[in-house]
């Protein structure tokens, strides 16, 4: 087998080291009624080749978004990664390294991190990010438990334009953990009524911006209503180039941002690996989830990076921790540092902004389709439309002709029929102005038969 | 996995000082600075084109200060980041010995294969009828993890190992809850994994630790003692962190499951038995399986992993979404927790989308590879591999529980280092000079001064002779007193030891912009 360096010869002459007589005596503990000589269901090794060819026959099956005009967005978004990005990501040095537990011979990683954390206190307006989380879902669920712990209080309040799955990921936590969830319900219209849901029982309020509509709204306000009744504001993002050309969560009030990191650097890789991004204010720091780099000089004064307040991570503190995470997103948070280190601020901020343009583009085509209405006055690079009808068919039918067009809402809400007529379309620097016109006479077509 | 208890972390004595270049760079080891100050805002790599004038539709949101973001150009980013990564050990350049971490080769087949447009350039939610392929091969990794668990159902979508034992605890509650019962006791060894003690505490038990028996493994009659209807589960790691097989495992399970508790399993180390014992032969009801440790894709520097957690037949209705169901027109997908039909009573989602599919596309393609014949010889290679290394050692360094057989991994301590002045960590760090990733140190807790040596099946017998050999020059040096080669160590890393303690006193996580200079 291609990956065992060990010939018959020398598992005889390593066997007669250890002094046994065969392999078995060395699973002598295991009982040997369970002991298998094989698996009759499984099959046996394959070349190089045959994987190639039979995981190559899987993925042809699928219609990849680079095949087709393609506007599906609502979590996770498909922009241009540099070749630049994949190619360094793939240096045995990073690639191939485990948690800098010896900072001594993992600078290379603890120092990336430590960039990385910065880049995201900056993007997000906040004062302090920690190493990744495993991503935007999963950071979110957490940043809630870290907020019940500086408050002492345990009941969540969630934003009806929260993206479902985040929204479940939270209440899936909250219930098996014995905390309260209070959801408020889809407002495709744009979010309204949570400052009545505020009392001084709550420990926070986690909103959306954009949210899942792709409306934008500014949090000032309900930072402040949050934080007079004792509560932190929790910002979720999901899509993180939005920072480039709108006001950050940050500098409306948030206490705690976190967000989906995939927009940079990653694949869409069908939901994952992705990267969870978590920020907030220095004072927090030590109820924070997750790995710190931290600056520190090494026994000669050079400066070095290590990882850092490990007093509150399981594998110090256990059931103490402030969190059970131990392996996060490292090498989605090289690429997503690298990807935002080859823009820059200024490459950043043209990336949104074309973003942004292209939105608009789209925006105003299909608003030119019969019977179709776009509800979002301000938005980034997504936005929500009403189609005559029943969306999913709508979309199921763009599919069949060679248009992915977006998300229908019943993916995420099958249960709420109000909404069934409702897509969430997203439009991004890949899209081409031939893709808007392609998107907007399928569309007419469908609409029309 | 390394715990700190009793170790030092103060940077130590400084010993020679180094041989001063004018740009501290010293031949293929150059210094690098930050992006924040070799970067300026408006250089950029990425070449992108204005958009044309357009009215913004952003509600009165858009950003008008400065982020403070550093660009670099195209060839400034490379060699920036080529820089740094000539700083990392890594297991494509060296043996990473890490016990319980499991730093096997990373087959470059699996990168390829995971960057094929057809599963890289796949949307969560994109229609389902436009990704058969997607769905059949995660079909097709939770066949084999069935197969392989001898367990009848599997949740896909957990992110990485800790999140998968969340998974298998949240089911286990759910489990009981539906039952009715509140139970509020959690039993786990005091071997276990930081994760396993964190985990129930989450869901808001307490955790009570099994001590173990003087051979190291966890003993069916203490199990016995501490069950009590109050008892939700026991967390068991199989092989367990001190690499041995537990043995009454099944009596365990049998006991426990006796008084309506679970037994939830720690796969972490299933690399050592892959292929050969299947945890639901052992009455285990759920277990984690670490993609990035069994079967082979990358750690990348903390992540990803993947953790997809297999459930018994008491467990499985709990199981969360998405997931696969068998119906009668074929498998179905189901992505809400309303739509699993009876008696599947889901526990709700995990995360948003599917799971790791990328880390499924090269666990998969690690598996078709190594077929089941491939596996299992995988799992006893390693554990040859670490017996032939604890057999090499064993008159040099003491084994805390003799020196009998043991799994994937070889558990040392310091009791031969008694006397010495010399600890776990300046052994570890003296171990860097010699060009090796140290083990796993300080870890287990139960043993003092722990070094978990864990070689996998991926070094030649030649590579572990000169590591064994290593070690023994290295311990005769010990036994010697030659504390001069350990008290300074690393003297030709990158770095010295570093002053943990300052980086944790005054921490400091970020860059921040200088302050301008106070006038003098």
């Amino acid at each position: 087998m291609r990956y065992l360096p060990l010939t018959d010869e020398d598992r005889a002459e390593m066997l007669a080291r250890v002094g046994v007589a065969g392999i078995d005596d060395l699973f002598a503990d295991v009982p040997p009624d369970v002991l298998r000589r094989d698996l009759p269901d499984l099959p046996h090794r394959r070349s190089e080749v045959e994987v190639e060819r039979a995981l190559g026959r899987l993925a042809a099956e699928n219609v990849a978004a680079g095949a087709v005009p393609f506007f599906v967005g609502c979590g996770a978004y498909r922009h241009h990664v540099p070749a630049t990005v994949d190619h360094l990501v793939q240096r045995s040095e990073f690639l191939t390294s485990y948690t800098p537990y010896q900072p001594e011979i993992a600078q290379g990683t603890l120092q990336y991190l430590f960039e990385f954390q910065t880049q995201v206190a900056m993007l997000t307006g906040m004062e302090v990010a920690n190493a990744s989380m495993y991503d935007g879902s999963t950071a979110a669920a957490e940043a809630v438990l870290m907020a019940h712990r500086i408050t002492r209080r345990h009941k969540a309040v969630l934003a009806g334009n929260l993206h479902p799955h985040y929204r479940d990921t939270v209440a899936t936590v909250s219930r098996l953990a014995d905390h309260e969830v209070v959801a408020a319900p889809p407002a495709p219209a744009g979010e309204e009524g949570l400052i009545g849901l505020i009392d001084d029982s709550v420990s926070c309020v986690v909103v959306q911006v954009p949210d899942v509509f792709g409306h934008l709204n500014d949090l000032t306000a309900l930072a402040a209503r949050t934080q007079a009744a004792g509560a932190l504001l929790i910002a979720v993002v999901t899509e993180i180039v939005s920072l480039g050309l709108i006001v950050p969560p940050g500098q409306m009030g948030a206490d705690i941002v976190v967000g989906e990191g995939q927009s940079l650097g990653n694949s869409l890789s069908f939901g994952g690996p992705y990267l969870g991004l978590l920020a907030t204010r220095q004072k927090y720091v030590r109820q924070m989830p997750g790995r710190l780099a931290g600056a520190t000089v090494d026994a000669e004064g050079q400066r070095s990076y290590v990882l850092t307040l490990s007093a509150r991570e399981q594998h110090i503190r256990r059931e103490k921790a402030t969190s059970n995470i131990c392996t996060s997103s490292g090498l989605c948070a090289l690429a997503f540092t690298i990807h935002l280190t080859l823009l820059g601020e200024a490459g950043l901020r043209r990336l949104a902004r074309l973003n942004h343009a292209r939105a608009v583009a789209l925006a105003d085509a299909l608003t030119r389709v019969p019977g179709v209405t776009v509800l979002n006055r301000a938005f980034f690079n997504e936005f929500t439309v009403r189609v005559p009808g029943d969306a999913a068919d709508v979309i199921e039918r763009l599919a069949r002709a060679g248009v992915l067009g977006g998300v229908p809402f019943s993916r995420l809400e099958p249960r709420r029929r109000e909404l069934s007529d409702l897509v969430v379309v997203a439009a991004t620097e890949l899209n081409t102005d031939e893709d808007a016109a392609a998107y907007a006479a399928a569309l007419t077509e469908v609409l029309a038969c | 996995m390394l715990n700190r208890q009793g170790r030092s972390t103060a940077a130590g004595e400084a010993g020679a000082a180094r041989a001063a270049t004018f740009t501290g760079n010293r031949a293929l080891r150059i210094e690098e600075a930050l992006i924040f100050e070799i970067g300026r805002p408006e250089v950029s790599g990425v070449d992108l084109d204005e958009p044309p004038d357009f009215a913004l539709r952003l509600g009165g949101l858009e950003r008008t200060a400065p982020i403070g973001l550093p660009g670099l150009s195209e060839p400034e980013t490379v060699r920036h980041y080529v820089r740094l990564s000539r700083n990392n050990y890594s297991i494509d350049a060296g043996l990473y010995p890490l016990g319980s971490c499991t730093m096997k080769h990373n087959p470059r087949l699996n990168e390829k294969m995971a960057r094929v447009p057809g599963f890289a350039d796949i949307h969560p939610l994109q229609p389902l009828s436009t990704v058969p392929g997607a769905l059949a091969l995660i079909a097709e990794l939770s066949r084999w993890l069935i197969e392989l668990t001898g367990m009848p159902a599997v949740a896909m979508s957990p992110k990485a190992g800790a999140h998968g034992e969340l998974t298998g605890m949240m089911a286990i509650k759910a489990a009981l809850l539906a039952r009715g019962e509140r139970r509020s006791v959690v039993l786990v060894p005091e071997s276990a994994h930081g994760t396993n003690p964190a985990t129930a505490a989450l869901l808001g038990y307490r955790v009570e630790a099994v001590p173990a028996r003087a051979d190291g493994t966890v003993d069916a009659a203490e199990v016995e003692r501490h069950m009590t209807q109050d008892v939700a589960a026991i967390m068991l790691t199989n092989p367990n962190t001190c690499g041995l097989f537990e043995r009454d495992i099944a009596a365990i399970a049998r006991l426990v499951h006796a008084a309506g508790a679970f037994v939830y399993a720690d796969g972490a180390n299933f690399n050592a038995i892959m292929g050969k014992v299947r945890p639901g032969d052992l009455g285990v009801d759920a277990i984690h399986l670490n993609l990035h440790k069994t079967f082979s894709t990358p750690h990348g520097g903390g992540g990803p992993g993947a953790g997809p957690v297999a459930f018994s037949r008491a467990l499985a209705p709990f199981a969360p979404v998405p997931c696969l169901t068998a119906g009668a027109s074929g498998l179905a997908y189901v992505e809400q927790a309303e739509d699993a039909p009876p008696p599947a009573r889901p526990l709700g989602r995990l995360c948003a989308f599917h799971g790791q599919m990328g880390m499924f596309v090269r666990a998969l393609a690690y598996m078709m590879s190594h077929g089941a014949d491939g596996l299992r010889q995988a799992a006893e290679d390693a554990v040859l591999n670490a017996n032939y290394v604890r057999a090499s050692l064993a008159d040099l360094m003491s084994l805390p529980y003799g020196n009998r057989p043991c799994m994937h991994e070889a558990l040392f301590d310091d009791a031969w280092l008694d006397g010495t002045g010399i600890t776990t960590l300046d052994f570890a760090k003296a171990m860097i000079d010699e060009g090796y990733h140290p083990m796993t140190v300080y870890f287990p807790l139960v043993v003092h001064g722990a070094m978990l040596i864990e070689p996998t099946e991926s070094e030649s017998k030649a590579s572990l002779d000169l590591f064994t050999a290593t070690l023994r020059d290295l311990a005769l040096a010990a036994r010697r007193g030659d504390t001069e080669r350990f008290a300074g160590a690393p003297r030709y890393a990158p770095r010295r030891r570093l002053d943990e303690t300052r980086a944790a006193r005054h921490p400091v996580l970020r860059w921040s912009p200088p302050k301008p200079e106070a006038a003098e």
